[in-house]
């Protein structure tokens, strides 16, 4: 039962920030080798797979959405191969949600670890190699080191991001208690039945805890002033 | 095993610049020097495998590049000893990190005895837990030759390693240095614009310019006797004229030419013949000042001329004197007061035709 009843829906909650963490995980760790081809790789064509990943920058979420809902559906071999290994479709899952997510929230986090990847001195990687150092080690040692505060960036602003998510979750999630309901579906659909007590409280919520989430990221994280990742 | 380094490469940078060496380098240092621009770090990057030549072959023991054969060993399997003009000591590890960060493949017991030697050996065995950036530029600079040197390379290079540190420092660490490199015999390249390491380390030099050896030798073969023109700056020769050969007297050994408008030099016979271009290079400390015009010596040149200015430097009084063209003398400031030399007294200035060097 969803209470309308002016308290705060806390399974809402759970769900955004369980969804939240999964997507920084899986963005940290498909957006570490994405963002090291992206700094490192001399392939010509390569602004073509970075222009890939801003694209949902400037995409409404409802495109990445729309075609999301195709991608999952019987008319695509994925949706048919991941309707036959489980019984259903991606759509409205969390599952789903959290590929929306990853997909939608992908430029958040690879573009501040290509960043700090850029910024490490070409010297440093040089002498690793000169030392005997491996790709691979020097990678470990050097690169993921210096670049720990463009890390803590990038996955905190896909966390963020994946809190303030709304287009992509509703086209692709739509509106299960527990299961696809985020936090803000829950204040949307505080609006639309004009429960605005409900809607302040979460909304309330909603904004001291991300301000208290971003504010220890930040505290723990001070050469790294900028929000905004394309300084 | 000691090796020699064979180098033998050309590499193209830009339209007007094209590195085009060939050297061998046996154990032991050996000075590289010439200006900015040379080719000096080019060359170095060539050989550790950071920047891949057109074509040639680099060897040490075993062949490192060969276009011919199609052989480019990695950098991280060449053991090459690099220390950087910027150090690139790694800011995120101890002093301890960084000297170990090559020696990952040896047990943790070995890597700690070596480690504790090299720390001993460059002195810096109390800055052990010390970040980079929490002790000194000289100590850094140990720091950088210790972590080059204690994974045991087949040849060390070094570029420019001494260059922003003060002499007493400096001559600390090439102590530290030379006595490493008696023990261990390999090929030491070091990259200098100073006079001072290069008397002080080299045993042989190569002078590189526009991206060609220009000279090579022991130090004092190649800068007591330059025939190029970077060699003479390089070496301390305050005049560097141009001149017109006028006269050749083959007999003699010797050659006349014009310097400025209307002042002859007797230097010795080298290539040329009547017309030519040439560029004459004189130390300001070879050339002697007279105040009243001299007789019956055996140097040829006796330029009469005016005091332009003195200049006291150290110990030293730098005097400017206009004879026709510009020359500058050092004299000791005791001559300076016996002679009562002020600007504007006239002069004689006496100069040897084997104190003219010919360069090119």
């Amino acid at each position: 039962m969803i209470l309308y009843d002016g308290r705060v829906n806390w399974q809402a909650f759970a769900l955004t920030a369980r969804l939240a963490l999964f997507v920084s995980a899986v963005l940290l760790v498909i957006g570490l080798p994405l963002a090291y081809w992206i700094t490192f790789s001399r392939w010509r064509w390569k602004f073509l797979l970075e222009a890939l990943v801003s694209l949902p920058l400037v995409l409404p979420p409802t495109v990445l959405g729309y075609y999301l809902l195709v991608l999952f559906g019987n008319q695509t071999a994925f949706g048919r191969w991941y309707q036959s290994l489980t019984g259903h479709t991606l759509a409205f899952t969390f599952q789903g949600l959290v590929i929306g997510s990853v997909l939608y929230s992908l430029p958040f986090a690879v573009q501040p670890f290509a960043a700090s990847f850029a910024a490490v001195d070409v010297k440093l990687l040089a002498a690793s190699a000169t030392l005997g150092a491996s790709g691979w080690r020097t990678f470990w040692r050097v690169i993921v080191p210096l670049s720990v505060p463009g890390l803590i960036t990038g996955v905190a602003l896909s966390f963020a991001h994946t809190v303030g998510e709304f287009g992509v979750v509703l086209m692709i999630g739509g509106n299960i208690p527990g299961v696809t309901r985020t936090v803000s579906i829950d204040i949307y659909d505080a609006v639309q039945a004009a429960d605005f007590t409900a809607a302040a409280h979460t909304a309330l919520v909603l904004l001291v805890f991300s301000f208290v989430v971003l504010s220890l990221v930040y505290a723990l994280n001070r050469r790294v002033w900028a929000v905004w990742p394309f300084k | 095993m000691t090796s020699v380094l064979q180098v033998s490469i050309r590499k193209t940078l830009a339209p007007a610049f094209t590195l085009d060496v060939s050297f061998s380098a046996p154990a032991g240092i050996t000075m590289l020097f010439g200006p900015s621009g040379a080719g000096k770090t080019t060359l170095l990057d060539c050989i550790v495998g950071l920047l891949d030549p057109d074509r040639g072959r680099i060897a040490i023991g075993e062949t490192l590049f060969d276009s011919g054969k199609r052989i480019n060993t990695p950098v991280a399997q060449r053991h090459i000893g690099y220390v950087f003009q910027s150090l690139a000591l790694f800011p995120h590890l101890s002093v301890e990190g960084n000297v170990g960060y090559g020696l990952d493949r040896l047990s943790s017991d070995e890597r700690a005895r070596r480690i504790s030697a090299i720390l001993d050996a460059f002195h810096i065995e109390q800055l052990r837990h010390r970040r980079p950036d929490a002790i000194s530029g000289g100590e850094r600079q140990r720091v950088a030759l210790a972590r080059a040197l204690v994974t045991d390379p087949c040849l060390l290079l070094l570029d420019e390693p001494l260059s922003a540190l003060d002499a007493a420092v400096k001559k600390s660490i090439m102590d530290d240095l030379r006595a490493w490199n008696d023990s261990h015999r390999i090929p030491i390249l070091y990259v200098t614009h100073s006079r001072e390491e290069l008397f002080a380390l080299g045993e042989r030099v190569i002078a590189l310019e526009q991206g060609r050896v220009v000279a090579q030798g022991d130090p004092h073969q190649v800068l007591s006797a330059p025939r190029q023109e970077t060699v003479a700056q390089f070496a301390g020769f305050e005049n560097i004229f141009d001149a017109t050969v006028t006269a050749v007297h083959e007999q003699s050994g010797t050659m006349t030419c014009r310097v400025g408008a209307s002042t002859d030099l007797e230097i010795p016979l080298g290539h040329g013949s009547v017309g030519d271009k040439i560029r004459v290079a004189i130390r300001a400390g070879d050339i002697l000042l007279a105040i009243s015009e001299p007789h019956g010596l055996s140097a040829r040149n006796c330029l009469p001329g005016r005091v332009i200015s003195l200049a006291r430097r150290d110990y030293l009084v730098v005097a400017r004197v206009d004879c026709g063209a510009e020359f500058e003398v050092h004299v000791t400031p005791g001559a300076e007061q016996s002679l009562k030399l002020k600007a504007g007294a006239k002069v004689w200035l006496v100069i040897k035709t084997h104190s003219c060097h010919l360069v090119r």
